[in-house]
């Protein structure tokens, strides 16, 4: 009782704060418990970012280090060879690197903005109107994502070339918007984090739904917002389109890159640096996006 | 107060109510149904007809239905290995995803970042697979096979990559290590956004212990968040394909680790038998979506006694 007292009477934001901080204080572990805690932390952390390092150490090697084998995990004598090595071998492309350069960027940020945006101004129509259609949708959209999707190949194939979008940037963006994992993910957030209450406030104060879902809806869900953004720049970033485009204009840096991989175990110090230069993109995305998320905005603005 | 309007929103909108929302939700149903939905219905259609992709289309009723589930041992063989991939590594990457999303959401954000980032490694380096066929090659250079050999328990190399006995084992464990993905990222978003003042009233109504909290108020609020990562783990544990198809090649040894998902691209991929490819597909839909409404139900029932 004392604590609530305690809290009722500090700011909202202090409020949180305090209750957040005296929550991890309130029931601490035993050593022993948090022993083991942190071990486990640590184990697992280090087991997982073993690839990423030795990528990077396997990009450092030189050549008589990369045959060595077994391959030693870390690098003896870095040199960055491997990297100055890239120029030559992109050298006698068709079109120049900054095309492919430019292709990736605007593909990748048009499609992901797309992405979130349509996928979360879905999300708000089925997680908080109650439209005709609605449960069927969204039971629509879990099963789709239990379609394996070996299958579809053909079909979409089809499709597209039905609607003209074959060796277009269109084909490289739309199908991306199609996919049905953001707005369950969304949806499912907003069942969590949007009060009810709070939209219905709003509209009687007048304000219609595009209005609720600018002004109310998005900064609610920011930190799903930007989960979002990683997740789907992350998958159009590594996307190389299979049959669907064919002018060199078109194409974006996996489809090239892939090209330096698949040269064999001379180049396979080059490749580890293409595939390292490939992941930076993604890592400053997750960074940003991460990081972003500071701290709990759950009942920002509403009082339960 | 709280619970008026919500009486309100529960009714069907109207019409003139609806249009605005109807127009929000249009770019992604359009897309939706043009890209998935149209190619799914499609593939359920295939797989009644007898299709090669170039010029046979026999429409054949069960045929292909009835020759998985009658007179195909090798599909038998993939859909007991599905199973047991599925079984272990869906409920273990579930609740990995979680507890690891729950232990480091108490860290500072600096920290949380780091961590989260550590954990995360594997989905966001492509293909990071590669490193377990360093570690697990069948000669004596192989990380783990020099090290036993240095070590002296084993004489002799390991063939562990065309090993029956132990590709299932190797095969789950690097799995696991790679699930760390979507949903991971996706609980640590749920649990930033649980309530605070539902643990300070859960407090005051007598919590004593971190698990009582867990169950009775973080799992509860974090139900649907719980649903989404489930439906995820649920279409990547029935879907183990890739890294099998990766360190162990097709078929691997007496197809001790090949998957529907392996067999089913065999067969589209090189036999050009799409319409039975598409059963198959239909089959591994139908077992996903009935472990999805088990657990569905399970999720619902959090926190109750």
């Amino acid at each position: 009782m004392f604590r609530a007292k305690e809290y009722n009477s500090a700011g909202k934001r202090v409020f949180m704060r305090v209750s957040k901080k005296s929550q991890a204080k309130r029931y601490t572990r035993s050593k022993v418990g948090n022993f083991f805690y942190i071990l486990f932390l640590v184990a697992f952390g280090a087991f997982s970012v073993l690839p990423l390092v030795y990528s990077i150490a396997t990009s450092f090697k030189p050549l008589d280090e990369l045959m060595i084998f077994p391959p030693s995990f870390l690098v003896q004598r870095p040199t960055l060879e491997n990297y100055l090595a890239l120029p030559g071998l992109l050298s006698n492309l068709r079109v120049p690197l900054s095309r492919y350069i430019f292709n990736s960027l605007f593909v990748s940020v048009v499609c992901t903005f797309l992405y979130v945006v349509v996928a979360t101004m879905a999300a708000f129509v089925l997680a908080r109107s109650e439209i005709y259609g609605k449960k069927v949708i969204f039971m629509l959209v879990q099963f789709a994502l239990l379609f394996n999707g070996y299958t579809l190949g053909i079909p979409r194939y089809l499709i597209y070339s039905y609607t003209g979008m074959i060796d277009t940037y269109w084909v490289m963006i739309l199908p991306h918007i199609a996919s049905t994992m953001g707005v369950f993910l969304m949806k499912q957030y907003m069942e969590g984090a949007l009060p009810v209450a709070l939209l219905e406030a709003a509209r009687i104060d007048g304000a219609g739904p595009f209005r609720i879902f600018w002004q109310i809806v998005l900064p609610i869900v920011k930190p799903c917002l930007l989960t979002l953004t990683l997740f789907g720049f992350r998958d159009v970033w590594a996307a190389i389109p299979d049959g669907t485009v064919f002018s060199e204009t078109l194409k974006t840096l996996p489809t090239i890159m892939s090209q330096i991989t698949a040269g064999g175990i001379a180049r396979s110090g080059s490749a580890m640096a293409v595939t390292v230069i490939m992941m930076i993109p993604p890592i400053l995305v997750y960074m940003i996006s991460q990081s972003s998320i500071k701290e709990s905005m759950s009942s920002a603005g509403i009082k339960g | 107060m709280a619970k008026k309007p919500k009486k309100i929103e529960s009714k069907q909108m109207s019409f003139k109510e609806s249009v605005p929302y109807y127009v929000l939700l249009a770019p992604f149903l359009l897309m939706f149904i043009l890209f998935t939905v149209l190619p799914i219905l499609a593939s359920l259609v295939l797989s009644f007809f007898n299709f090669d992709m170039i010029k046979t289309l026999d429409f054949n009723g069960l045929d292909n239905y009835v020759r998985l589930l009658v007179g195909d041992d090798i599909f038998m063989t993939t859909v007991k290995n599905t199973l047991v991939f599925a079984v272990i590594t869906g409920p273990a990457g579930f609740l990995l995803a979680f507890v690891l999303a729950w232990f480091i959401n108490e860290f500072s954000p600096f920290i949380r970042t780091l961590l989260s980032f550590m954990f995360y490694c594997p989905s966001l380096v492509g293909n990071a697979y590669f490193i377990w066929q360093v570690a697990f090659s069948s000669d004596s250079y192989g990380y783990i096979n020099s090290a036993l050999l240095s070590m002296g328990f084993i004489q002799e190399p390991i063939y562990w990559l065309s090993n029956a006995e132990y590709l299932p084992t190797i095969i789950i464990i690097v799995q696991l290590w790679q699930s760390m993905g979507v949903s991971f990222l996706s609980n640590i978003s749920g649990l930033q956004n649980v309530n605070g003042e539902l643990y300070e009233a859960g407090a005051i109504d007598g919590i004593r212990s971190r698990w009582q909290e867990l169950w009775y108020i973080t799992l509860p609020a974090m139900q649907h968040m719980l649903l989404f990562s489930a439906v995820m783990q649920i279409a990547s544990a029935f879907s183990v394909s890739a890294i099998a198809v990766q360190m162990a090649g097709y078929p691997s040894v007496s197809y001790c680790v090949d998957t529907i998902v392996s067999y089913l691209s065999d067969v589209g991929g090189t036999r050009y038998e799409m319409g039975y490819a598409s059963a198959m597909s239909v089959i591994l839909f139908i077992m996903m979506a009935l472990s999805r409404s088990l657990i569905k139900r399970l999720i619902n029932s959090l926190g109750n006694d």
